[in-house]
């Protein structure tokens, strides 16, 4: 497997331009000939379907659920990062870029991080153009708030629903074009398996959620706009159908899958009630502007919260971190969140969760102004908690929110398999080993809008993609492997759930590849996985059959898709011997507690190559070192 | 925490062409701590365990947001609470004992898939008919060069929240799709943005809903009732206006 990121000569700020000069194009007469396949309809999926479809390109559209509109970029909430500068606060392209490789804690590429800062800029004027009804000011020019991890206000909002107005912006830029006919939408299909032909990614295998049916599609690209993988973790903020399925397909399929350790938790989620629960729900970090977090100082507090004077509360972040305070980076926020409750000093009726308290902000500002900003979200917390958060400091705790990890690609968002392109959250690329709050809406519209129509289009230009038809054997064979795993899940007719596999995996997951990470740790987490993944194909119990809508069959086969790749994702934790960003190893620790890098030896992506499965996941590890030519590489420090 | 013993009355049905009917269910040890679906989930992994079909609902994000969700529960779309999705409504609201009955969303231009899952295309389509600003990639013009009012933005943003669940059409005694498509049209077309298009888009809008076979609005109001998010029913007066204006 040879891995080159393809990175254009030359000065950053003049890459992207050189790059899309040299680009191949193809005249209109062209373009109407060839036809691309995307794969999920959230930001990256959206918008590239849309902008592919304007340029001329016939383009298939699959999504999961009933409307591309449900597609889980809508739930994103706090905001947007753009460049523009609004504020007079001195932001730049180049300071978005260094904010965004810095919170990466510099394991991405230069050229990638800085392109997505370049772009940022043009997806604010698009989606205004599109009538995204962003938050202004009286004057009717656009507001910006901040966000974690920076210092200046950059982040456009939609008050608390950024990700549903963007993503209905892209949306209805995709029916714009479904109305023109040259995009066609197959809403309710799942893709099970990627098809190769001449080495080249030439189609795709679904199932129809509806009527079951396996059905074959074949194109001269496929863009993959499948999301993350967070859902390995059972409980995650992710929508319940989010899966990993057709990334890890492709991967079975030969693209290598780059750092899946790289784990983003998300410091202010609301936290676990009970066994029941079936998912987590984040409340936008934009609280931490205004919210202070705290937990009692001693172990044995008893006294309501609003019963403890302020020498009896510990507020750790302001504490240890003077200059960022409550505005630290997710991953910096989440670790100290587990730390204190390591301590005991946690609170809430399991002792896993720290105060988000608005008392000081409501006495500073009004009720009514703190309402204003995040009415939304106090009334989801009061509803999900019965706690009326104007006047009891919120309950939160970390949970699993994004994943950074994800396909390989280069600098064209394209896999090392010739064809496949992966855009949004489903690739690995900019993100590093954290990513900071407003970037992951950025990144699914740079990846849609601005980067994957010319990439696209260079590659259709160049290749020879003789016409392929869906009889092709490769056809035959990935609709026979699909259907192999689904009638063995559906014949084992075991003792337990799916979901008790399942919330079984995530609590492994969990306890040894989440928050912190430790040799011993992760050597059992892997042999645990290994052990529950045999008994899941030996006592599944997978109701009825694949003939019609059968919700628990989707979750058996994403749920072994899980299996393989929860081992993965230990392999590559155990094998980053360094702590960055999100991923903290206990051994590789600062005396102060903070995450410590090795740049000498861990400065690479780590890429790897699927080999098969048997007992154990056969894999070999690819590395794409990375070279910074423009930026220092620094401890990251918010103190 | 206080557990509870639930009945549930859920309608099963195997497809379109199949009849349906309610069956009872009797789930003990509610937590009042479940929301309403984590509920439909306990149900499900016995019924797993039975050996029996589990229930099919549509759901997705589980944080009111999607708008996959949309059963009526007690004959009120998305239950008892005020501007609440079914999957944000707890079983706190419920009390031991109580008998729950669970239907699909019911009208014409939602054909059922099975159980609780509707075809809601017809919104899709709806949208394809008109619903968006025509803006090419890349042809957008410098953000802040387009000033809007704050309050007309702020409007704005309050019909374009709608989450598209279709609960609007399930309370409707018309089946009409009034609110949704008006939430759409009051979004786009009170924006500066949307004026080039908006005799048009409000048109098409307005034909496509018929097309796919929604009633016509009678102003019972039952829609803005129910709405998860609360798009108010000027939206419905707005998109009259504009149809008006547009036909002439």
């Amino acid at each position: 497997m040879k891995l080159d990121p393809k990175i254009p000569s030359g000065p950053l700020a003049e890459k992207w331009t050189k790059h899309k000069n040299d680009i191949q194009l193809l005249s209109p007469n062209n373009k109407r000939k060839h036809k691309v396949i995307v794969v999920g309809t959230g930001l990256a999926g959206a918008s590239a379907a849309a902008s592919l479809s304007e340029l001329g390109y016939n383009v298939e559209v699959f999504s999961i659920l009933d409307s591309p509109r449900r597609a889980h970029s809508i739930a994103a909430q706090g905001g947007i990062n753009a460049a523009k500068n609004y504020q007079n606060d001195g932001d730049s392209v180049w300071r978005l870029f260094y904010d965004t490789i810095k919170g990466g804690d510099y394991r991405s590429r230069e050229a990638n991080v800085y392109r997505l800062a370049e772009n940022s800029n043009y997806i604010i004027d698009q989606a205004v153009a599109q009538g995204v009804p962003f938050g202004r000011e009286y004057g009717g020019l656009l507001d910006n708030r901040s966000f974690g991890g920076a210092q200046v206000s950059r982040t456009f909002y939609s008050r608390g629903q950024t990700g549903q107005q963007l993503l209905l912006g892209a949306y209805q830029a995709m029916m714009k074009e479904v109305h023109s006919g040259r995009v066609k939408m197959y809403n309710r299909h799942e893709m099970l398996d990627l098809v190769l032909v001449d080495g080249k990614a030439r189609g795709i295998i679904t199932r129809d959620l509806v009527k079951g049916t396996i059905n074959r599609y074949e194109a001269d690209a496929v863009i993959l706009c499948t999301g993350g993988y967070g859902n390995v973790f059972y409980l995650s903020t992710n929508a319940k159908n989010s899966n990993a399925t057709a990334a890890w397909r492709c991967h079975k399929r030969g693209a290598a899958f780059a750092n899946p350790c790289f784990v983003q938790i998300h410091p202010t989620c609301i936290p676990v009630s009970g066994d029941y629960q079936s998912k987590l729900t984040l409340m936008s970090e934009s609280l931490r502007n205004d919210g202070r977090v705290w937990v009692p100082r001693n172990k044995d507090e008893k006294r309501p919260p609003n019963q403890i004077p302020e020498d009896d509360r510990y507020y750790y972040l302001e504490e240890r971190y003077p200059s960022f305070g409550n505005l630290v980076p997710r991953d910096v926020a989440s670790r100290n969140a587990k730390l204190v409750c390591d301590d005991g000093l946690g609170v809430g009726d399991t002792g896993l969760a720290v105060y988000l308290d608005f008392r000081d902000a409501i006495k500073r500002d009004s009720k009514e102004v703190i309402q204003a900003k995040y009415g939304n979200l106090f009334d989801m917390y009061e509803n999900i908690m019965d706690e009326n958060p104007y006047e009891v400091p919120m309950k939160i705790f970390p949970a699993v929110h994004y994943t950074m990890g994800g396909l390989w690609v280069d600098y064209n968002l394209m896999s090392n398999i010739p064809g496949l392109f992966v855009a949004g959250e489903a690739n690995f690329s900019d993100h590093g080993a954290n990513r900071l709050g407003a970037s992951a809406l950025m990144q699914g519209l740079s990846d849609g809008y601005f980067i994957v129509p010319y990439t696209v289009g260079n590659y259709i230009a160049d290749e020879e993609l003789p016409k392929v038809s869906t009889d092709h054997k490769a056809f035959d064979e990935a609709v026979e492997s699909s259907t192999k795993i689904m009638d063995k899940l559906l014949s084992v007719k075991g003792n337990k759930t799916v979901i008790e596999f399942h919330r079984e995996l995530g609590k492994i997951m969990w306890d040894r590849v989440g928050i912190s990470r430790s040799k011993e740790g992760l050597e059992s987490a892997i042999e645990q996985i290994r052990e529950l993944r045999e008994e899941f194909w030996q006592n599944v119990n997978v109701p009825g059959d694949a003939s019609y809508y059968n919700k628990y069959l989707e979750f058996a086969y994403r749920v072994a898709d899980y299996f393989e790749l929860a081992e993965l994702m230990a392999i590559d934790a155990l094998d980053r011997g360094e702590s960055c960003g999100c991923h903290l190893r206990d051994e590789y620790q600062t005396e102060e507690g903070e995450a410590l890098r090795n740049d000498k030896e861990y400065a690479f992506v780590s890429a790897y190559e699927f080999l098969g499965v048997n007992g154990k996941l056969e894999t070999k590890l690819h590395k794409e070192e990375l070279e910074f030519e423009f930026v220092e590489l620094k401890q990251r420090s918010y103190k | 925490m206080s557990l509870m013993t639930i009945n549930l009355k859920v309608w099963r049905q195997k497809n379109a062409e199949s009849p349906g009917k309610f069956e009872d269910y009797k789930l003990d040890e509610v937590s009042e701590h479940m929301s309403f679906l984590e509920m439909l989930d306990v149900l499900n992994e016995n019924l797993i365990k039975e050996g029996k079909d589990p229930v099919e609902f549509d759901y997705d994000c589980r944080e009111g947001i999607c708008g996959s969700c949309n059963m009526v529960i007690n004959g009120r779309a998305h239950g008892p609470k005020h501007k609440t999705a079914a999957c944000q409504l707890h079983m706190r609201t419920y009390n031991d004992g109580d008998t729950i009955v669970i239907e699909p969303p019911r009208a014409a231009a939602f054909p059922i898939i099975k159980d609780l899952v509707v075809d809601r295309s017809a919104f899709d389509r709806i949208i394809e008919a008109g619903g968006y600003i025509s803006v090419k990639t890349g042809a957008a013009p410098e953000a802040n060069l387009i000033p809007v009012p704050q309050e007309v933005s702020n409007d704005a943003f309050d019909y374009a929240t709608c989450i598209g669940c279709g609960g609007c059409v399930a309370a409707c005694p018309n089946s009409s799709a009034a609110l949704f498509t008006g939430a759409k049209l009051a979004h786009l077309n009170s924006l500066p943005q949307g004026q080039p298009e908006r005799d048009k888009r409000s048109i098409a809008m307005v034909n496509q809903m018929e097309k796919e076979g929604f009633g016509d609005c009678s102003n019972y109001a039952e829609c803005e009732a129910v709405c998860p998010v609360g798009i108010s029913i000027s939206s419905i007066a707005q998109m009259r206006r504009d149809y008006m204006k547009a036909i002439f």
